[in-house]
């Protein structure tokens, strides 16, 4: 995949989020449910991708607590959806061997009778590759 | 009338239920659910990244068998919803993945994107008619105070779900009055349960589905409806919060239908 091509660029490519046409109204960040657990906020992704620092925010902890509620892409005012912009990031991360956040291993202690065949299917697409 | 139907993953198992009032109620309602042989797991979560093509396969073998049919697309799951209508419009509007898809599937005839994809809900609104829905029900739950709870997956993005009103919908509320139930609005009904996050974190979900119960008890409801199993699990993991019980909206329906009964004995 994209050899020679640098993190930032891979995560625009993979998301299609063109992130210059971010305002910085910070109606995503406003939105976000996981606001609190972030380290880096929806709002800040796209400078990241901007300025060419994709390793800080491979790194942060904000790449795993997306849930994907698309709540930010809904209310985005310029069409910049940066729940795809991390998704993108977070792809480059589990698309590389042994980069995956959830192991098979680990599954039996994450089980409960009322866990549903649909979290678990969730988590493996979102956490590896 | 005949659709073609996808059930998903886990209304063959945990939420069997769901699956079993959805059909006796079809039945009643007089439409029928047939379901599309070998369907393959949706996958859960629409694959965000533009150059995904695998993973969208599962949900255009579905497309593709209920075109061959000549049928439309029923779901019921939220998630295996909103899976298949995305990856259904990137058929349709993506001409890069449509080709490459298609490139996968060498079909007689290529797929793109002719089958209409509805929601079970959509079935009950647009093409039954809740006006309609109303004189077939024979035990209406007069007096019950039911929360709709929408969650995430069918509403946003609006743009392409075009479900309803992704920040005031009404089509639960209106489905609640149709079974004659009191609808209760409350402003937690299309915030996220957490999704995927309870798998390794649940203390996060946790928070997230309390927020949710008490704001739809403070309102006044008495229970919650909901269409994803999994917004029914994190619910259930809420502590420290109101606890109202979480139904499918298919068992309020199969119950003023008065075919919940038949199906519980079967």
């Amino acid at each position: 995949m994209s050899y020679g091509k640098s993190q930032a660029e891979q995560i625009r490519e993979i998301s299609g989020v063109n992130p210059h046409k971010c305002m910085k109204c910070g109606k995503c960040s406003a939105s976000c449910p996981s606001f609190n657990e972030m380290d880096i906020k929806p709002h800040q992704f796209v400078s990241y991708v901007l300025n060419d620092d994709a390793e800080a925010l491979v790194n942060s902890k904000s790449l795993w607590k997306c849930l994907s509620c698309f709540a930010c892409i809904e209310r985005c005012p310029r069409d910049v959806k940066p729940g795809k912009l991390i998704d993108g990031a977070r792809q480059t991360v589990v698309r590389q061997r042994g980069a995956d956040y959830l192991m098979p291993e680990e599954i039996p202690e994450h089980l409960d009778p009322k866990l549903p065949q649909q979290l678990l299917v969730s988590a493996f697409r979102r956490y590896r590759r | 009338m005949k659709y073609s139907y996808y059930p998903g993953c886990t209304l063959k198992t945990k939420a069997k239920e769901m699956d079993a009032y959805a059909r006796a109620s079809a039945e009643a309602l007089g439409f029928e659910l047939e379901e599309i042989v070998d369907w393959q797991c949706c996958g859960g979560v629409y694959p965000l990244g533009t150059d995904e093509i695998a993973s969208k396969l599962s949900s255009v073998r579905a497309l593709d068998a209920a075109k061959e049919k000549g049928q439309d697309l029923v779901t019921l799951c939220s998630a295996c919803h909103h899976v298949i209508k995305r990856v259904n419009d990137d058929m349709k509007n993506v001409d890069d993945i449509q080709t490459r898809a298609n490139n996968y599937m060498e079909l007689d005839v290529p797929y793109k994107g002719e089958t209409e994809v509805l929601h079970y809900l959509e079935v009950l609104r647009d093409r039954i008619g809740f006006e309609a829905l109303k004189e077939k029900i024979v035990n209406p739950l007069k007096g019950r105070k039911i929360g709709a709870y929408y969650g995430c997956l069918l509403l946003r993005p609006s743009g392409l779900m075009a479900f309803d009103n992704p920040e005031n919908p009404s089509i639960i509320e209106d489905f609640i009055r149709a079974i004659g139930a009191e609808p209760v609005v409350y402003p937690y009904r299309n915030e996220c349960c957490g999704g995927y996050i309870s798998l390794k974190e649940k203390d996060l979900a946790r928070n997230m589905t309390a927020n949710i119960m008490d704001s739809a008890a403070g309102f006044g409801a008495e229970a919650l409806i909901t269409a994803c199993p999994l917004c029914l699990y994190n619910l259930g993991l809420s502590q420290n919060a109101a606890r109202l019980p979480v139904y499918y909206f298919t068992a309020l329906l199969a119950e003023a239908l008065g075919v919940k009964e038949e199906v519980l004995a079967s």
